[in-house]
């Protein structure tokens, strides 16, 4: 009896959706899972390399082509190794019984009396004169999965557990073309959008001659509704004419958000879907011992270093995209609702983009491209986005606000807990059906799916990590789904983890506080877990964790926990930091527990620079508005600069665990409270509101 | 009008129709050096940093003609897989980075930092690289790969 196939395997099972033998000693991988800094292509083929026992050098791997590979949705959630990466071991492992079975049956042996080694198959340590390339060619892969093939036991495991080099890093360390920025087709043109402000906002006046002045280069406009383009064969004539549109082009019906929409707080008064999740709060709430508080956190940008790109050619009645972003599958149809194009005309291809943290404008720069190439067809279009544009008109992250409500037994621990959170969705990504947009400005506008979020079957968008692992004998979500934002929303970095640790992680401090625990102390005091226990613990001993640190001194230590979803992986953060004025951040000590780690020191890569970025959105980062986005580029969104970025220990435990949990989200939350916390601990007062301002920080100091 | 200027070593010469045309766009789009990379286009970011006569500074936004007469020197002039840069070497060796998009003009601005200051404090370093952004954190990697690439530089000249 076979075990089940990973989920990806099961919806995408023809094995050469999975892998090839294109040429002697050479693999090659298929992964829908796509490359943006985390380091995913590497450890594809080091579980292609074990499971096939075939050396790395020989694996070349190909992600995210409508053509090529298996539909694996979005590379998102932290999920490429749990999904993705299991399922290439199994269609590995599958493919490598079927070719083992083949050898023996030439050889006149079992399948048992061979050995696979570097793609070889030997019997008795001897060549059978038989190796993957030989039997290629008998061998048929468009066989579905049936996971026959045993996994490789972990004693036997070579690369998988093995810190391993990047294989994307040296193009990127000697600046060769390694970007979809870099490419260069024969023939291509250079492209800006003129953007719609939103959805409904329409062209008044557009003054060609002042724009074709400011190009001081011959350039066309592309016009089909409100869908405006500048194109040319100089990207320095383009770039100058869509700078001097904001200008030249006026617009009718705009409403541009306000300052007061910028606030967390905003959403209390909007109209919202409602719903509970969970047991009905008691009715005897009041009267009780109990605990409440509001935690906000404002619209953050992705703020990638590299404005959007995408790059679009359509020849001979085909359509080929080239782009950065998340999901190539779900690109492609949203592609083809906008431009009413039968996907099967269509390919969609990833190229690395720079790190973009969730739904960037990666999907709307492709979209860009393809419109404009649908209307000059026989060229490629190549639409990079301004730095401005990309502040912009790339979704936010919704801002949030999380009200905690907990009833205390007599011993200050919690006995019910609720969570009520305000916010806009986290789901905005162009696969839920919303529209790319270049659709938005069409004549014949894609209409807007229902409001929705992250169903919780996927962990939750704004509910996600609302309710404390911690043993509670009764919790509870009101989630009120905001579903009018005053900008485009959509995922970020854990989506609402973030926000909701720093929430129930503050509220967890200040009931230990209340109870007069330490910290660490009484968060063990509640939680049975023993891998959520053993995180805490291992944490507070890398920090040499102090129980009775007096608070107020200027310097605090904090600490936070969390499992990301509530079922994937553990992280414990304890930050140091001191606090004048403004905050500086001296040390942070990481323990994870994510299960497997097929590339530890990968790991370490990506936990720390989630630490990093959660510590940037927690000290410095919101989306301000004043008669428009006021987040226009990197003086008005500032983040985090090296001189700011405390030491950073980080232990892994667990790496031999059975499967991997996930990492690139893992410490989103944990970090932004620890930094809470540790602040409140400096302060001897409490920030409940983020970022952590100078401005909080005296309010807080007068009160305290 | 036509300039001259050398990019890692070599003279080349190049025909501008539009006088404001950015050295990042010559870079780039007219001797295919894509190596150095664009960021913003207002000199914030740092992405775009090259060496113009051996000191650090960022094209996005430089006019190409500025640069008539000088040197400039990319990341694509630093070293190469076969001879690599120390400082691309303590990258690499380190695995500092993750998207990389940054690597090029960080490499760029730590090769004169130590030009200048052979044996920097990790706050020197620090404060060499607070006009680059990285947004994947890498920043501790990275601060590590320049004092590799410092001692091994020391240890070279030793």
């Amino acid at each position: 009896m076979n075990a089940p196939l990973p989920g990806p395997l099961a919806d995408n099972p023809s094995l050469d959706r999975w892998l090839a033998f294109p040429a002697p000693g050479k693999v090659t991988v298929f992964t829908g899972r796509v490359e943006f800094g985390q380091g995913v292509l590497t450890a594809m083929a080091q579980i292609a390399s074990d499971e096939l026992d075939v050396a790395i050098e020989r694996i070349a791997v190909v992600s995210g082509d409508t053509a090529l590979t298996a539909n694996e949705g979005y590379t998102a959630g932290s999920l490429s190794m749990q999904g993705g990466g299991m399922a290439l071991a199994q269609a590995c492992a599958d493919v490598r019984a079927l070719f083992l079975a083949q050898a023996a049956a030439i050889a006149g042996c079992a399948a048992s009396e061979l050995e696979v080694r570097d793609g070889r198959f030997l019997r008795n340590g001897a060549s059978t004169g038989q190796d993957y390339w030989t039997l290629a060619g008998a061998i048929d892969l468009t066989v579905k999965a049936s996971g026959i093939g045993a996994r490789k036991p972990a004693a036997e495991r070579k690369m998988i557990g093995a810190s391993q080099r990047r294989l994307d890093l040296p193009d990127k360390v000697f600046g060769a073309p390694a970007f979809i920025h870099d490419m260069r087709l024969d023939g291509m043109r250079h492209a800006r959008v003129v953007r719609q402000p939103h959805r409904g906002a329409t062209i008044a006046a557009i003054d060609e001659a002042a724009i074709r002045r400011a190009a001081k280069a011959p350039i066309e406009f592309v016009r089909n509704g409100n869908f405006l383009a500048i194109l040319g064969d100089d990207d320095v004539a383009v770039e100058a004419a869509a700078a001097s549109a904001a200008t030249h082009v006026t617009w009718s019906n705009v409403e541009r958000p306000t300052p007061l929409q910028q606030e967390a707080n905003w959403l209390l008064q909007r109209p919202s879907l409602d719903r509970v999740i969970g047991s009905a709060e008691p009715a005897d709430a009041q009267g009780r011992e109990r605990f409440e508080a509001t935690y906000t956190k404002p619209y953050l940008a992705h703020a990638s270093l590299a404005p959007s790109c995408g790059l679009a050619l359509y020849r001979d009645g085909r359509l080929t995209v080239w782009t950065h972003c998340q999901g190539v599958f779900p690109l492609r149809a949203a592609l083809a609702r906008t431009l009413k194009l039968d996907p099967s005309f269509m390919t969609v291809i990833h190229v690395s983009g720079a790190g973009c943290y969730g739904h960037n404008g990666a999907d709307d720069a492709a979209a860009d491209a393809a419109v404009i190439a649908m209307q000059k067809p026989g060229k490629p279009i190549r639409v990079r986005w301004r730095r401005e544009e990309e502040f912009v008109y790339e979704p936010k992250a919704p801002a949030m606000v999380v009200k905690v409500r907990a009833l205390l037994d007599k011993d200050g621990k919690p006995s019910d807990w609720t969570a009520e959170i305000w916010s806009g969705n986290h789901n905005g990504r162009p696969g839920g059906g919303n529209p790319l947009l270049a659709g938005e400005a069409l004549p014949d506008q894609v209409p807007l799916p229902p409001a929705g979020e992250v169903p919780e079957a996927n962990g939750g968008g704004a509910t996600r990590n609302a309710v404390p692992l911690y043993d509670i004998p009764a919790s509870r979500i009101i989630h009120h789904l905001v579903h009018e934002t005053p900008v485009r929303v959509s995922s970020l970095r854990g989506l609402g983890a973030m926000t909701n640790v720093y929430a129930l992680e503050g509220a967890i401090d200040e009931l230990a506080e209340r109870a007069g625990a330490d910290p660490v102390a009484y968060r063990l005091s509640i939680l049975s877990e023993p891998r959520a226990r053993a995180v805490i613990e291992k944490a507070a001993a890398m920090a040499n964790w102090q129980a009775d640190a007096p608070a107020g001194t200027g310097v605090g230590r904090g600490i936070a926990f969390a499992r990301y979803k509530n079922r994937a992986g553990y992280a414990a953060v304890v930050v140091e930091l001191e606090v004048e004025e403004e905050i500086k951040l001296r040390h942070i000590w990481c323990a994870a527990d994510a299960g497997l780690a097929i590339n530890p020191d990968g790991v370490i890569n990506q936990i720390e620079g989630g630490i990093i970025q959660s510590a940037s959105w927690v000290l410095k980062e919101q989306v301000r508005f004043d008669n428009g986005v006021a987040a226009i580029d990197w003086d008005s969104y500032p983040v985090l600069k090296f001189s700011e970025v405390p030491e950073i220990d980080i232990e892994l435990i667990n790496i031999r665990a059975d499967g991997p949990l996930g990492v690139g989200e893992l410490t989103a939350g944990p970090t932004a409270a620890a930094i809470g916390n540790a602040v409140a601990h400096a302060l001897g007062a409490r920030i409940r509101d983020l970022p952590l301002t100078r401005e909080r920080i005296m309010a807080a100091l007068l009160k305290s | 009008m036509a300039i001259d200027f050398t990019v890692n070593g070599k003279p080349v010469s190049v025909s501008l129709d539009n006088e404001e045309t950015p050295l990042l766009a010559v870079l780039r789009d007219r001797l295919g050096l894509v190596g150095t990379r664009f960021g913003c286009g207002l000199e914030q970011c740092g992405a775009c940093t090259v060496l113009i006569d051996g000191k650090p500074e960022k094209c996005c936004a430089k006019p190409a003609w500025s640069v008539a007469g000088k040197s400039v020197v990319t990341v694509e002039g630093l070293g190469s897989a076969e001879r690599p840069h120390p400082l691309q070497q303590a990258f690499l060796d380190l695995q500092a980075g993750q998207c990389g998009y940054c690597l090029s003009g960080i490499l760029v601005a730590a090769k004169a930092l130590l030009d200048e200051n052979p044996k920097p404090t990790r706050a020197e370093i620090a404060a060499a690289l607070d006009g680059n952004i990285c947004r994947c954190g890498s920043h501790n990697r990275i601060l590590k790969a320049v004092e590799k690439a410092a001692a091994m530089m020391q240890g070279a000249r030793a």
